[in-house]
């Protein structure tokens, strides 16, 4: 298992009041990620532990396209990843912070 | 509070994840999870082997309300390690079952599991057996634990006899329920004894209509999560107990089997010695029409 | 050593127990303990829907009989019989049938103890040594959850890497140790001491809750499972909280 970090800074900060949503699961080309809202409002933490070593450039650019794109400041973000694609990660990722936006029941 | 409302959508029990399914299952928002995924207790053991772990180790515990009745829920992770029990995993369901003997609560189980995980076996298998004696002792003290299978991973291996010491079993067509699968068959005996990617042969021999038709379930349901939710809420009506004159009772009723079906070579042959009318059509019959011509099944009732 | 061995040395004053096929039933009398019922499976045969109701059947006759003696239930035998016919007739409810049986013998007032003699695997030791109150095995015995060159083929790894990993861990690998280790067996016999005291004085100790999981925790074989139910049962005692939103 490869294990990769980011710290990153966001302009915008997730909405919502959930505490924690999580999505996906760990499968062959598949992952799960955990939203956590335990970073300052605006940065981002992602910790990434995969089963396809080599790939940190890529994982890099999907990260920052994402917190680029989308509110997630204040997430601690944690994957497990099986060794999904870039377009897999980055779809999760979009339902991740989507689903801490919801609205609690 | 205010009146139980069901999620209405429709959706498919087959194809959702193990959250969904619980989601899915109990009133809306009653869900409370035990030792969750931020909690990250993970098989200590997958490392060794350089595989990735899932935060909740591939089940999610907790309570939550079943029309309005509180309850505890578990429901597998097919898709993560096959669903398979290992020691987190196992540990979880094991407490779950202990709590509910204490506190004389129902239990929802949702199977979706290859059996033991390989990675992990000896903890796995001892978590079958601590799992077993615990649903025992539970029922023992009046507790109903009620299984539900129709994931994609079925109920094999272990899972297949921790089913076997529930209740009440709901299952799908979908629903697998055997102690040795199908490429392990072939495996060790040879394809002549079963030629694994026979996927009609599987399903008619393991799959929930034949289960069902030999009483080996309970209750028989769409691939959809509101028919489960209402079979579920069905099944909890009565609390059943445990004691000799159930085991005596199931003791009767699957020597009754061996001798109705013993020489029966496929189920074809099964479903034609219950009086079906015509047996080659059942696996593809719609769930009403399967139904009706279920009517003289075996039934197993509280021989369970 | 051989079935007979062990017979001898348990009851030298004799028994009426009888093998037919791979099952064995019967009683006798263990000094200090009274009468004993015994049961099993022997010759390292699967365990199978025909054999697990014959089995069944004789637990449940031993617990209408109100007598409470202890069950001793002798334990060599293969894995479940992988069959087409076994799994069409629905093995896993035989299987689970037996295991309800003996763990309702031990919740009636029967001591149910499994003493592992030879091999057993997977459906077949979780249905009867795996089922009894106290498992206690004999040296030399050889469990399994799986064995080794099967492992090898559905992990897809090479079998030295295999067994170079088994070094590392009991948690997967087959053997009595690393059961012991893991808390499923509660101790291995002495097999140069007369084991008819060693029965005896296993059958004087109270019955107890499932321990197995904190003998894998002293023994460092399973750290982990009896912490994580622990946690679970007290969570679960716990007053909800959120549900009341519902």
């Amino acid at each position: 298992m490869e294990t990769l970090s980011f710290r990153l800074s966001a302009s915008t900060r997730a909405g919502g009041t959930r505490m924690q949503a999580i999505v996906g699961v760990v499968a062959s080309g598949n992952l799960e990620v955990l939203l956590e809202r335990a970073a300052p409002a605006d940065s981002c933490m992602i910790d990434i532990t995969t089963a396809a070593h080599g790939f940190g450039a890529v994982w890099e650019a999907v990260v920052r396209d994402f917190v680029d794109r989308r509110p997630a400041g204040g997430l601690r973000i944690s994957i497990n990843d099986g060794g999904a694609r870039p377009d897999t990660v980055a779809l999760r990722l979009a339902q991740g912070v989507r689903k801490i936006e919801e609205p609690e029941r | 509070m205010t009146a139980a409302t069901a999620n209405t959508d429709s959706l498919s029990w087959y194809e959702a994840s193990a959250r969904q399914r619980i989601d899915a299952l109990v009133d809306p928002g009653s869900f409370v999870e035990f030792i969750g995924p931020e909690q990250r207790e993970m098989s200590p053991h997958l490392a060794i082997f350089d595989l990735p772990e899932q935060f909740d180790d591939g089940i999610v515990i907790g309570r939550g309300r079943l029309d309005s009745s509180p309850v505890f829920v578990a429901a597998q992770e097919g898709r993560f390690m096959g669903g398979a029990f290992g020691e987190v995993h196992g540990a979880k369901l094991t407490g779950l079952l202990r709590a509910a003997r204490t506190l004389r609560q129902d239990v929802l189980i949702l199977f979706d599991t290859g059996g033991v995980r390989l990675q992990e076996a000896n903890a796995g298998e001892l978590a079958i057996a601590e799992i077993m004696r615990a649903i025992v002792e539970a029922r023992r003290a009046g507790v109903n634990v009620i299984g539900v299978i129709g994931g994609r991973a079925g109920c094999y291996g272990g899972g297949s006899l921790i089913a076997g010491t529930c209740s009440r079993l709901i299952v799908s067509e979908q629903g697998r329920i055997s102690v040795s699968g199908p490429e392990v068959i072939e495996t060790n005996k040879g394809i002549e004894e079963f030629d694994s990617r026979d996927r009609a042969l599987v399903w008619r021999t393991m799959g929930g209509k034949h289960r069902y038709l030999i009483g080996g379930a309970d209750a028989f349901v769409d691939d959809e999560a509101q028919a489960v939710r209402q079979a579920a809420i069905d099944a909890l009506e009565v609390t059943r107990g445990y004691g000799v004159a159930n085991l005596e009772a199931e003791q009767s009723r699957l020597e009754r089997r061996l001798q109705r079906f013993g020489a029966a070579r496929d189920a074809v042959d099964v479903w034609q010695a219950l009086g079906i009318d015509k047996p080659t059509d059942i696996p593809a019959l719609p769930t009403d029409a399967f139904l009706a011509a279920a009517n003289n099944r075996e039934n197993a009732d509280d021989a369970r | 050593m051989t079935l007979d061995d062990i017979l001898a040395g348990l009851f030298p004053n004799g028994s009426d127990i009888g093998v037919a096929g791979a099952m064995i039933s019967g009683t006798a009398v263990l000094a200090g303990a009274g009468l004993v019922h015994v049961l099993g499976i022997t010759r390292g045969q699967p365990l199978g829907v025909d054999e697990a109701i014959v089995l069944a059947r004789r637990v449940i006759e031993i617990i209408k009989s109100g007598d409470r003696a202890p069950i001793l239930f002798l334990v060599d035998s293969s894995s479940q019989r992988m069959s087409r016919r076994d799994e069409l007739l629905g093995l896993s409810e035989y299987l689970a049938h037996l295991a309800k049986a003996l763990l309702l013998a031990e919740a009636e007032g029967h001591r149910t103890v499994g003493l592992l003699y030879g091999g057993s695997a997977a459906g077949a030791f979780i249905a009867t040594a795996l089922a009894t109150g106290t498992l206690v095995a004999l040296p030399g015995a050889h469990p399994a959850v799986m064995d080794l060159p099967s492992m090898a083929r559905v992990t897809k790894l090479p079998i030295d890497v295999l067994k170079a990993k088994a070094e590392a861990t009991p948690v997967f690998a087959p053997g009595l140790e690393n059961m012991v280790q893991t808390g499923g067996i509660h101790l291995v016999l002495d097999d140069q001491s007369p084991l008819a005291p060693q029965l005896a004085a296993i059958l004087e100790r109270p019955q107890a809750p499932d321990q197995r999981d904190r003998f894998g925790a002293e023994r460092g074989g399973r750290r982990k499972a009896a912490e994580i139910a622990d946690r679970v049962v007290m969570l679960a005692a716990s007053a909800p909280q959120g549900a009341q939103h519902g």
